[in-house]
């Protein structure tokens, strides 16, 4: 007779092997998307705070595109829409190559700098004008004001949300199932319909990802104590 | 594309119905609006409990907020789709699986909304109602919580924003929500993915962003009715 | 030093700058005053182009302020400018804020930097806070340290916005007195400001605005002893009897 509760199962052999390997996976999608729509969300907010109507405009519209439609939907349109608009050539260059991860990361990517600017954004206007105005009263200019005054202030403000996005993302990762991205979730299932141990299978994944998502919290708290927001 | 809308948009708002189930925008219309619904008084509980003066009411349910903030959504699809059959006796179907999911994943994100809502509202609150001799519970339902629900008008919105995107996740466990609707077409039609997901995104970006401006909309009104009062 | 002529603002239909033409001789210490809302510190504040003007000239030091080819990010280095609000940078300390422009503007060494820094830092009294951060002290404090920011630049010119307004009673002499000591170096100096006692004492001139106008410009000895402007009689017998029905 087997036991009601195997974890051993899991915690050894072929079948830890899998869900190893779907934890890398999912920490690497995590990984690679956060470096990506780091800067990106950067570039968005500034563009969205530059003082150009046109520039402000195109920001909103990105931004509110991307986030008004689930990330679901746009991991359908990058892994089975999007490459059907691509020269044959460059299709068959990706197909042969891991295109799901690659669908993947467009869209998580897309999706946390969307969602990660508005943070910045709202980081950069918590900064009062003055601080900006007494940069450029100094003689710094556009960018060096920017760069030196605002944005490090705005930085400390804005970390604890960046923090919880990157957290979403985390979570968001196990999304990349539907396209077949062999990340934990993927594996978590295949386990289960390899084992029928459907328990034991969901409680390992689960622990991983409340794991980690325990761990980015912590960083946030962490965070806040050793670099408290100042104001004068 | 125009094709495509004209042969197709019935059965992408519908499903099969009236020959077959209720699928397509409708379903998930319907699944948004019933997750939010029955959402709203678990995470008001649970909300109060978060603030709750008792560390044996505070401590379970904050866990419990915590555990489910820090999975994925997807995970909480795939524990009641294992889980619920063995807890109800009976076989569950994927409308109230995901029901099930939304309304426990949802009641935890009301749950932070109302707490933070009520800690916002401020102790002084609280402490006129407590020494004109409310008890705590009265004090919370006369007083506090009131102001706390018609603060968080706009975000409930939002959350209903969020819902209606957490429906697409349905299409995992084959539920015929407007994503797995738009799924089914492109395997009929074959031809044109790109268009087809492109009507998915656009659907529901028409229906989010109108939701989000609305909820932003409303923000703006009762913080102007706010303080046309205290002017008044 | 300063020339301005016949310079001209409006936000929207309201006319904030009207026609006003002055100038400012170097070494020359001037008090702009006025009732609030009355232009002065529009003025001051177009002087380095932090707001725009929409006709008329200010030329400083031979430089076009608001023309075409002026190097606005040069050009405001050399301008002093203290604000209202002292608005220190919070998130790096007192001596970083004096250091900042120095180091990134005047392309001095960090070490050169600090030791000028410490200098001025101690010249207003705060050499012993260099390294708190702005929260950490007073208002007086920080706007002392502002003028030291200022300062680090090296600006022939400083132009002050209400130095004292946003401080408690108490602390309003420790910033006068700095600015006093830096009237007496010979640094000119164009202070939009209420108080009437520094004016009397450190002016060489006193500016009378009012809606968008400079109505009375004269030494302060004839300024205060002989105001010819009705408004600025109103404005004057106002600051000395701020409750005419107590007095």
């Amino acid at each position: 007779m087997t036991p009601l509760f195997d974890l051993d199962l899991l915690l050894t052999g072929t079948y830890h092997d899998w869900l190893v390997a779907g934890l890398i996976t999912s920490l690497s999608l995590t990984g690679i998307s956060l470096a990506l729509a780091l800067p990106l969300a950067i570039i968005i907010a500034l563009i969205r705070l530059s003082p150009v109507k046109v520039l402000q405009w195109s920001g909103f519209a990105f931004v509110e595109a991307i986030r008004n439609v689930p990330l679901l939907a746009h991991m359908l349109f990058w892994y089975f829409g999007a490459p059907e608009l691509l020269p044959t050539a460059l299709r068959e260059w990706l197909y042969a190559r891991n295109i799901e991860a690659t669908s993947a990361i467009i869209a998580l990517t897309l999706y946390t700098a969307a969602y990660m600017s508005e943070d910045v954004r709202s980081g950069i206007r918590s900064i009062p004008g003055q601080q900006f105005e007494a940069a450029r009263a100094l003689g710094f200019s556009f960018v060096a004001s920017m760069r030196l005054v605002v944005l490090p202030q705005a930085l400390r403000v804005t970390i604890p949300p960046l923090i919880s996005q990157t957290l979403n993302l985390w979570k968001d990762t196990s999304i990349a199932t539907v396209i077949g991205v062999a990340e934990l979730m993927y594996q978590a299932a295949k386990v289960e319909s390899a084992t029928f141990r459907s328990f034991e299978a969901l409680a390992v994944a689960s622990a991983c990802y409340l794991g980690m998502s325990l761990l980015i919290t912590g960083a946030a708290g962490w965070y806040q104590g050793r670099f408290p927001v100042r104001t004068a | 594309m125009i094709e495509l809308i004209d042969t197709y948009w019935l059965y992408f708002l519908v499903g099969q119905y009236p020959h077959g189930p209720l699928g397509g925008l409708a379903l998930t219309l319907i699944l948004a609006v019933l997750g939010l619904l029955f959402a709203f008084p678990l995470g008001l509980v649970f909300g109060i409990a978060r603030v709750s003066p008792w560390r044996s009411v505070r401590w379970p349910v904050s866990t419990l907020i915590q555990v489910v903030r820090g999975t994925p959504l997807l995970m909480v699809v795939f524990w009641a789709y294992f889980f619920l059959p063995s807890l109800t006796g009976q076989n569950t179907n994927q409308f109230w699986t995901m029901l099930t999911a939304l309304v426990v994943f949802d009641a935890a994100y009301l749950a932070e909304i109302i707490r933070a809502g009520i800690q916002g509202i401020g102790k002084g609150q609280t402490e006129s109602a407590r020494s004109l001799g409310f008890s705590y519970l009265d004090a919370m339902r006369l007083v506090i919580l009131p102001q706390v629900v018609r603060n968080m008008l706009p975000s409930l919105v939002n959350q209903f924003v969020a819902t209606i995107k957490e429906t697409s996740l349905g299409y995992i466990i084959g539920l015929t929500e407007v994503s797995f609707i738009a799924t089914q077409t492109n395997t009929q039609v074959l031809t044109k993915p790109a268009e087809v997901y492109l009507l998915l995104g656009l659907t529901y970006f028409i229906l989010c962003f109108g939701l989000s401006r609305f909820a932003f909309w409303l923000e703006r009104h009762l913080q102007q009715r706010t303080m046309a009062k205290a002017h008044a | 030093m300063i020339q301005i002529e016949k310079v001209n603002k409006w936000y929207g239909s309201y006319h904030a700058l009207v026609d006003v033409t002055e100038s400012v001789a170097k070494g020359e210490v001037v008090v702009v005053c006025g009732p609030s809302g009355s232009g002065k510190s529009t003025l001051i504040r177009t002087l380095n182009r932090l707001e725009p003007i929409q006709s008329g000239r200010i030329v400083i030091d031979g430089v076009d302020a608001h023309g075409p080819r002026v190097k606005l990010n040069a050009f405001r280095s050399h301008i002093g400018f203290v604000f209202q609000q002292f608005n220190l940078f919070p998130h790096i300390t007192v001596l970083e804020n004096c250091t900042l422009a120095p180091t990134r503007l005047r392309g001095l060494k960090p070490s050169e930097a600090r030791d000028e820094a410490l200098a001025l830092l101690d010249r207003v009294g705060l050499a012993a806070k260099a390294r708190a951060y702005p929260g950490e002290l007073s208002g007086g404090q920080q706007q002392r340290v502002a003028i030291a920011r200022a300062l680090a630049m090296r600006p022939p010119l400083m132009l002050f916005d209400e130095p004292t307004s946003a401080l408690d009673p108490e602390m309003v002499g420790e910033v006068l007195l700095v600015m006093r000591d830096l009237a007496r170096d010979g640094m000119t100096m164009v202070c939009v400001t209420h108080e009437m006692g520094f004016a009397r004492d450190v002016a060489d001139r006193v500016l009378f605005m009012d809606e968008g106008k400079v109505l009375e410009r004269a030494a302060p000895g004839e300024f205060f002893a002989r105001p010819e402007h009705p408004r600025l009689q109103q404005f004057l017998s106002d600051i000395r009897t701020p409750f005419p029905q107590a007095a």
